[in-house]
């Protein structure tokens, strides 16, 4: 065999080109079908583990699948708005507490989670470095922002604009790193997490700027009563929040209706549960849902397209395995001549069967290790690839 | 050497058809057989070297009646015994001219390859003057020196018989005279027989005897 090996090994690397086909189309054949595979059942384990993780997820009416995407994944679909008022009612209700969400920003293309304290340790998140946050224009970065982007606590990081121009829009907002999590494999991995109050000073709802009662530059100053003073576009806005302008910053407005995009409800017990689904069965604002049950719908989809992607795959398989077969039953033919040397010279059917077969062991076994380091590689980034491929 | 008796061959389809009364090559001597294109040369030297079977009489080659035995039998002999030499030198153009050369050994369990056969396969590449051209590959090789890495294919396992098929119809006068030269002396140096298929009748005069093919009226000392 190690005679036909060598023979075959030749012809193989004589012919390159007519081999390198015939290993990339085996690969491709081989490699598609497992790599669907591989990122299905990733994506299963992501999506039912993060969802079997959060007990009900409040939010606006409209589609539970955007609801559920945006608030455990991250996805890039925004939701419709609830008010912090939501919140708060879940939490007078006595059947269990609320963790407010606010992602509609991101920073260098990650998402920026608005949210309370509660989220980490419902979450269980825990530091790897640094401190959790604990003034306005502080954030937290999942493991692996800090590890993309270098990021260490005490490093700042800008958030996006919603807009390039959008000039009456989001400002942008310098913030303050305090802390690095530690890698939990989830979608935390992947956001900047702040205080919801930062996330509204983004919003533009708080502002920071020069004291007008102290300010020497009239031309700011639109308008002055005995207890309000006006200003126009000139007055400065602070883009980061420090030490010296954190009392300057406030609110404007009633806080209650502040703007969310989701509330993790996490009732006392399952009774609580059934409860509070039921306050909302009739709301025609808000929706109460629980994701697990809009996963599974999710993931009968998908397994419904795979096995669809699996009968293309299986068609175009015995497409290409016919092909194959074809080719060499072709180069058969096509070197009739030098078996019929060969046979001259000595070697019998049997070994002229074992030349052909060493070239399909061969080629199987290129194919093999590239599909097995192919799929090696989607292994590794089976986490980003759901990411990109099913949450964003 | 080789004894031919009432040889009766023909295709399964066709209208070929082969009759040699009897015909026969000593040990060590070189015979040249003429005869018109399809008259059945290559056909004999099949025949001869067991390839394929006639529907009639005996061939014998060093005593043994090759036309009795059985396929795997007749295969194993032929590797043994016979060494051959083809007018389109039948080297396989993915293998270098070292690796070409020890081809038969890698395809039949009946040669044996060891180190002693690859220095063997140098000393004799290097007797026929392609010793510097080992590692090349038969497309980078001029006409004669293929026939060259062909005859020391043939002639590596020491064959007691060989049997050239044109081995000089694609080589030009001057290579055609060296390539006999060589074939000559290695075959004589060995001891062993050459049954040459020819169109050239330049050549006739080297070979010891001449077979006229045409249905075996004529056959005439060179």
């Amino acid at each position: 065999m190690i005679n036909s090996l060598y023979i075959a090994w030749h012809y193989l690397v004589f012919n390159k080109l007519r081999s390198a086909t015939l290993v990339a189309c085996i690969t491709l054949i081989a490699f598609l079908p497992m790599a669907l595979q591989l990122v299905l059942t990733e994506s299963e384990q992501m999506l039912q583990s993060r969802a079997a993780s959060t007990p009900l997820l409040l939010g606006a009416r409209g589609s539970a699948l955007d609801l559920v995407m945006k608030s455990l994944y991250f996805g890039d679909e925004v939701p419709g708005i609830v008010s912090m008022q939501a919140a708060d009612e879940i939490t007078d209700t006595g059947l269990g507490y609320a963790i407010p969400l606010y992602l509609r920003f991101q920073a260098r293309n990650k998402p920026i989670v608005g949210t309370n304290i509660d989220y980490f340790d419902f979450r269980k998140l825990k530091l790897a470095q640094g401190r959790m946050l604990a003034m306005l224009g502080e954030c937290v970065i999942g493991a692996s922002v800090a590890d993309e982007y270098g990021l260490l606590p005490g490093d700042s990081i800008v958030s996006s604009p919603d807009t390039l121009f959008d000039l009456a829009g989001v400002y942008a907002l310098k913030m303050n790193i305090t802390g690095v999590l530690e890698r939990s494999h989830t979608a935390d991995d992947q956001a900047v997490f702040v205080d919801l109050n930062t996330a509204w000073v983004i919003e533009g709802l708080g502002h920071g700027h020069e004291d007008l009662s102290k300010t020497r530059d009239s031309s700011v100053i639109l308008k002055r009563t005995e207890d309000n003073i006006t200003a126009n576009a000139k007055l400065f806005q602070y883009t980061e929040i420090t030490e010296e302008n954190r009392d300057g910053f406030h609110f404007h407005g009633d806080a209650s209706i502040y703007p969310l995009t989701a509330v993790i409800a996490i009732p006392n017990d399952t009774k609580a549960a059934t409860l509070l689904r039921g306050r909302y069965l009739e709301n025609q604002q808000y929706r109460i849902v629980r994701p697990t049950e809009v996963i599974e719908g999710l993931l009968e989809n998908l397994f419904r397209i795979k096995s669809v992607i699996d009968s293309v795959i299986a068609i175009v398989g015995l497409a290409t395995v016919l092909a194959i077969i074809l080719v060499f039953a072709l180069s058969v033919r096509l070197r009739q001549r030098e078996l019929t040397t060969i046979f001259k010279l000595g070697c019998s059917r049997m070994t002229a069967v074992k030349l052909i077969a060493a070239e399909i062991v061969i080629i199987l076994s290129a194919s093999s290790i590239i599909s097995a380091g192919l799929l090696s590689v989607v292994l590794a980034n089976a986490e980003t690839l759901v990411r990109i491929l099913i949450f964003n | 050497m080789i004894d031919i008796e009432a040889l009766e061959f023909h295709y399964a389809h066709g209208e070929f058809h082969l009759t040699v009364p009897r015909m026969s090559v000593a040990r060590g001597e070189k015979v040249a057989v003429i005869g018109p294109s399809g008259s059945g040369k290559t056909t004999l030297l099949n025949l001869i070297a067991g390839i394929i079977r006639p529907q009639q009489g005996r061939v014998t080659v060093a005593d043994q009646a090759v036309s009795s035995f059985s396929d795997a039998k007749r295969r194993d002999f032929r590797i043994s015994n016979i060494g051959f030499v083809f007018q389109d030198f039948e080297l396989l153009d993915y293998l270098n001219v070292l690796d070409n050369i020890l081809h038969p050994y890698r395809i039949t369990g009946a040669l044996k390859l060891t180190s002693q056969v690859q220095q063997q396969a140098i000393d004799l590449a290097n007797g026929l003057g392609i010793g510097d051209k080992l590692k090349r590959y038969s497309g980078e090789l001029s006409q004669g020196e293929k026939q060259r890495a062909a005859i020391c294919r043939a002639l590596l396992p020491q064959p007691q018989l060989i049997l050239a098929d044109e081995a000089t119809g694609n080589l030009d006068p001057r290579n055609k005279g060296r390539i006999i030269d060589l074939l000559f002396e290695n075959i004589e140096s060995h001891g062993a027989s050459l049954l040459a298929v020819t169109h050239d009748h330049e050549l006739l005069p080297r070979f010891d005897r001449v077979i006229d093919f045409l249905d075996f009226r004529t056959e005439t000392a060179a």
